[in-house]
């Protein structure tokens, strides 16, 4: 039944998915100590597309600006500046397609299982309000459902009268699959949707993500700060750094190949899962500074082992390094006057 | 499509088909379990019966005087709990007071929660300017102490059951605004409303659909505490000649009635109050046993 | 740094501590659930143990146990002794004379456990105070020569701030000085590094790793994360529905696992080199701890199970040096292939 709604592929195969523009919201919030008002750049000019049918994966530290640059993309939180454009189609523009339709278009799992079902509803009528929503009389929406659970493995028999309460958290989860699915979106966004959920019930639900996405040919954004999982899931990474993307690229150049020496550090600091290999020193030192005053220029150069005076002053642009992979720092630019700039362009070369 | 299950394992396996159990059904469970609560609520439903159905069955006379009957005690025959100041039957001056002194303590509370309750979702659920409007409002109200603010409204509209039942509810809209508006917010922030807006839900069906179940509880938990409160001040205008006015008989009225008599017949003279003290405590005990038994991690 | 905790008199055949056949129930009206179920295990001086599992598998309960840091429903059978000291057997008023002394703990969430009105000094210092009756000035000092310990830049000014003026890493910094301000001998580490950033998770296991060696002080963690057990465990033992399945030195039992829990927790880990294919979960969910199954608590989900599983919980029993494994497969899953199994069986 999820066929007779499917939306059509406007575009051609060609046209990304998602195409996102200079997306921006900074957070106006009141000082802690002196009286004035501090900006959290939470999400400070993102671009990226996400193609037809691809997974793109998401990651970064707490503060990077991955999960509101989700809630911006819903518009669950209307940004400041910046253009999402589903499918050729400029969002809230009168040309183009209404935020109602991209809420339909993209739908959302959201990282706590328990928070994101409403505790007064039975599981069926959680996954059928959205339908009931866009116009399903409560018998079909109650049915289509049912079928919705199925498709996600819980027994409509089981599991459709039941209360969030009396289900697992990997249970709940794929309730949250199924109320998503059932508005038939063309794009899942996935906000550390397993990352609260146990290992063994981690892959239960991964697998699920995955063999759904291949039978309903949906697109993913997959965001998490698991870099095990992100690599497992994804075709291209974005890496973000207090609110501005790092390093974009093929899931393989990304973790054999970074360039951007924050990837580098994320990458080294995975756990070893050998004993006899373990860490002897830390990637980096320090913690991810507060987004509300970011450093000037080069956001990560207070954390980073190649920082140059260069990078205070200038701002680093995403540059081409190789085949679809562009990193924004001052020493993979050729241009930037980084020492380390040459080197890495002749390596491109 | 069929409606196959995909080619997983089927990880889910029905676990004990046991009844499925809501959260409303728990509470009930865990307040059968909760004596002093099942007791409160007891007592309130004798006094409840009394008070409604008594004068229908038996001939009472709340208003019969006699000079020569005056303060008999409690236990005289034909007067089970005596007699007041100006020989009138005890029992049926407390049972009819009942009437008026339980609906002045429900009546107010009732229409204050349903207006309360409507702005207090409108300030949270849309939060904002629309917030900070409604809440600077509230906040105004409820700067005055709520008996000094019952007082003040009644003494400026003057004595009369209408005017202490709008006074009365004056007094309960800008707390329950408040609580309402502080439990919209809590739920507001909770994923699922936000998973609600991505299904293109208007504003309205949010509310009907997700938050009103949600927020209902606490509110009316808040509100069957307010009831108390609403029998005592009401009394307290009586007392004080604002409210209701001779001869009609009225708990607060009695007791301010009887206060001279308190050295000659005690007894006679504490019942209205002692009415007040049990009703009052019953229902907020009542709803403190409640409000544990929807807390879920009890 | 080490000079100041000087080693205490201690026997070295005795463990420091040793947990016999710990069981943990909580009674509520409604239910009684055993959370722990039979737990024994041994720890000596300088070691680190690590307790592996999922939520709801009692990891949590068995080391809180050790400081009898459970709410009153709790009730304890068993013994745990530490250093000799039977926990279990003390008053409530002899309890703070082991906890922060003789053992310690830290806290996945750093936030809830520091009091968010005293600064970090005030807070390290009135507990060195209270244990060693030192001057103001005596713990004040100790204060940042702890801070210094656990690696907090600029320690001086840190010492005047608050737990929010603190980003997620140093607060975590700032919980393990107050844990070791009174020098203990064990520390307990609940999930430490579970709230912190990847960068700043291996920091603070590193932080751990060496204070641990530097101090010569027993640890035990509490973890879900099998890389965490990896960087920072000398042993591991496997928890599931309260009870040890598995338990030995971290490299044996994540190299060749003997329980079929372990097993499946291992293929279900996503490791670093994994892109695509399918994952080869454990299926079905953790069992309900009211309700569990009358045999071995994993046969539900076992791929392994057959109808002597059923029959009752096995019982840890030796495969090779040092690791045990409650199941009833005679060796590890590696080698038994399925003529193997059946013979097996009947141990």
């Amino acid at each position: 039944m999820t066929e007779a709604i499917r939306q059509p592929d406007i575009g051609g195969p060609a046209q990304p998915m998602l195409i996102v523009r200079d997306l921006q919201r900074h957070f106006v919030i009141r000082g802690q100590t002196r009286r004035r008002k501090d900006v959290v750049r939470a999400v400070d000019g993102v671009t990226f597309e996400v193609a037809k049918g691809e997974t793109l994966g998401v990651v970064g530290e707490s503060g990077c600006g991955k999960s509101t640059t989700a809630r911006l993309l819903m518009h669950l939180t209307p940004p400041d500046r910046g253009e999402i454009i589903l499918d050729g189609e400029k969002v809230g523009d009168p040309r183009g397609v209404s935020v109602r339709d991209l809420r339909r278009s993209v739908q959302m799992v959201f990282q706590d299982s328990f928070a994101s079902l409403n505790p007064r509803l039975t599981i069926c009528d959680s996954v059928a309000f959205g339908l009931r929503v866009n116009g399903q009389p409560a018998t079909t929406a109650r049915l289509n459902a049912d079928a919705m659970l199925r498709m996600v493995g819980l027994t409509p028999e089981t599991f459709s009268d039941r209360y969030p309460h009396e289900l697992s958290g990997g249970q709940r989860q794929r309730v949250n699959i199924a109320r998503a699915l059932a508005m038939s979106p063309r794009v899942l966004i996935l906000d550390e949707a397993v990352s609260a959920l146990d290992k063994s019930v981690e892959a239960q639900v991964l697998n699920l993500l995955l063999e759904l996405k291949e039978r309903l040919t949906l697109t993913y954004l997959f965001i998490s700060h698991d870099l095990a999982v992100v690599r497992y899931v994804s075709d291209r990474v974005v890496v973000m750094y207090l609110g501005k993307i790092v390093e974009v690229g093929p899931v393989g150049a990304i973790y054999d190949r970074p360039h951007h020496p924050y990837t580098r550090a994320l990458l080294a600091s995975r756990l070893s899962m050998n004993p006899k290999q373990r860490i002897s020193a830390p990637p980096l030192t320090g913690d991810p500074p507060n987004p509300i005053d970011p450093p000037s220029g080069c956001r990560f150069r207070t954390r980073c082992p190649i920082a140059e005076a260069v990078c205070a002053l200038a701002e680093p642009r995403l540059a081409r390094v190789d085949a679809a992979h562009d990193v924004a720092c001052h020493a993979c630019d050729a241009g930037s006057g980084h020492t380390l700039a040459r080197l890495t362009g002749m390596e491109g070369a | 499509m069929t409606d196959q299950t995909l080619s997983l394992p089927l990880t889910e396996r029905p676990a004990a088909i046991r009844p499925s159990t809501s959260y409303w059904s728990g509470v009930r469970r865990r307040l059968a379990r909760d004596p002093v609560t099942m007791i409160c609520a007891a007592i309130l439903l004798v006094i409840l019966a009394a008070v409604i159905f008594a004068p229908l069955l038996f001939p009472l006379d709340p208003y019969k005087t006699s000079m020569i009957r005056r303060l008999k005690p409690p236990g005289t025959p034909g007067f089970l709990l005596g007699t007041d100041e100006l020989g009138r039957d005890m029992l049926a001056r407390l049972i009819h007071g009942g009437r008026l002194s339980l609906f002045m303590g429900f009546a107010p509370v009732l229409v204050a929660t349903c207006i309360g309750a409507t702005l207090g979702i409108i300030a949270g659920y849309a939060g904002g300017a629309v917030n900070m409007g409604i809440m600077r409002i509230m906040d105004v109200f409820y700067a005055f102490p709520s008996v000094l603010l019952a007082v003040a409204i009644s003494g400026a509209l003057g004595p009369g059951i209408i005017n202490g039942l709008f006074a009365l509810t004056l007094v309960f809209i800008p707390p329950i605004t408040r609580v309402a508006e502080s439990v919209t917010t809590q739920i507001r922030a909770q994923d699922f409303v936000d998973a609600a807006r991505a299904t293109g839900a208007s504003a309205t069906r949010i509310v009907t659909g997700h938050v009103l179940s949600n927020v209902a509880g606490p509110i009316l938990v808040y509100a069957a505490g307010l009831i108390s409160v609403s029998i005592i001040i009401a009394s307290g205008l009586s007392f004080l000649g604002l409210g209701v006015s001779p001869p009609t008989p009225e708990w607060g009225l009695m007791l301010s009635a009887m206060r001279q008599a308190i050295y000659v017949a005690p007894v006679n003279a504490v019942l209205p109050g002692a009415m007040i003290f049990i009703v009052s405590i019953c229902f907020n005990m009542m709803s403190d046993g409640v409000r544990s038994a929807m807390d879920v991690r009890a | 740094m080490t000079h100041e905790n000087a080693p205490l008199p201690v026997e070295s055949a005795a463990p420091l501590v040793s947990v016999e056949n710990l069981s943990v129930t909580f009674r509520s009206p409604d239910k009684t659930v055993t959370v722990v179920n039979d737990v024994s295990f041994t720890l000596r001086e300088g070691e680190a143990l690590c307790l592996l599992g999922e939520s709801g598998s009692g990891k949590t309960v068995t080391m809180r146990s050790l400081m009898r840091l459970l709410p009153p429903t709790a009730h304890y059978t068993g013994r745990i002794r530490l250093r000799g000291i039977d926990v279990l057997a003390l008053k409530a008023g002899q309890l703070s004379g082991i906890r922060g002394s003789l053992v310690s703990m830290i806290f996945q969430e750093p936030m809830t456990a520091l009091d968010p009105v005293f600064t970090i000094g005030q807070q390290i210092a009135e507990t060195v105070r209270r244990h060693d009756g030192v001057s103001h000035a005596a713990a004040r000092t100790r204060a940042l020569d702890l801070l210094e310990l656990v690696q907090i830049p600029s320690a001086r000014r840190r010492l005047d701030a608050y737990p929010f003026e603190l980003s997620g890493g140093l607060r975590q910094r700032a919980m393990i000085a107050l844990a070791l301000s009174c020098r203990p001998r064990i520390l307990l580490a609940d999930e430490p590094t579970t709230a912190l950033d990847a960068t700043v998770q291996i920091q603070v296991l590193l932080l751990l790793r060496s204070l641990q060696r530097e101090l010569g002080m027993s640890t035990i963690f509490v973890t879900h994360d099998l890389g965490v057990a990896c960087e920072v465990a000398d042993r591991v033992a496997i928890m599931y529905a309260g009870r040890f399945v598995e338990h030995g030195a971290v490299d044996d039992v994540l190299t060749h696992a003997a329980h079929p829990y372990t097993e499946g927790l291992l293929h279900s880990t996503v490791h670093a080199e994994r892109q695509g294919g399918r994952l080869e979960p454990i299926a079905g969910s953790p069992p309900d701890l009211a309700a569990l199954p009358p045999g071995c608590s994993f046969e539900p989900r076992c791929v392994f199970a057959r109808a002597a599983c059923r029959a009752g919980m096995p019982p840890l029993s030796e495969r090779g040096a040092g690791q045990l494994a409650r199941c009833i497969r005679g060796s590890s899953i590696h080698e038994a292939s399925a003529p193997v199994y059946d013979a097996e069986a009947s141990l």
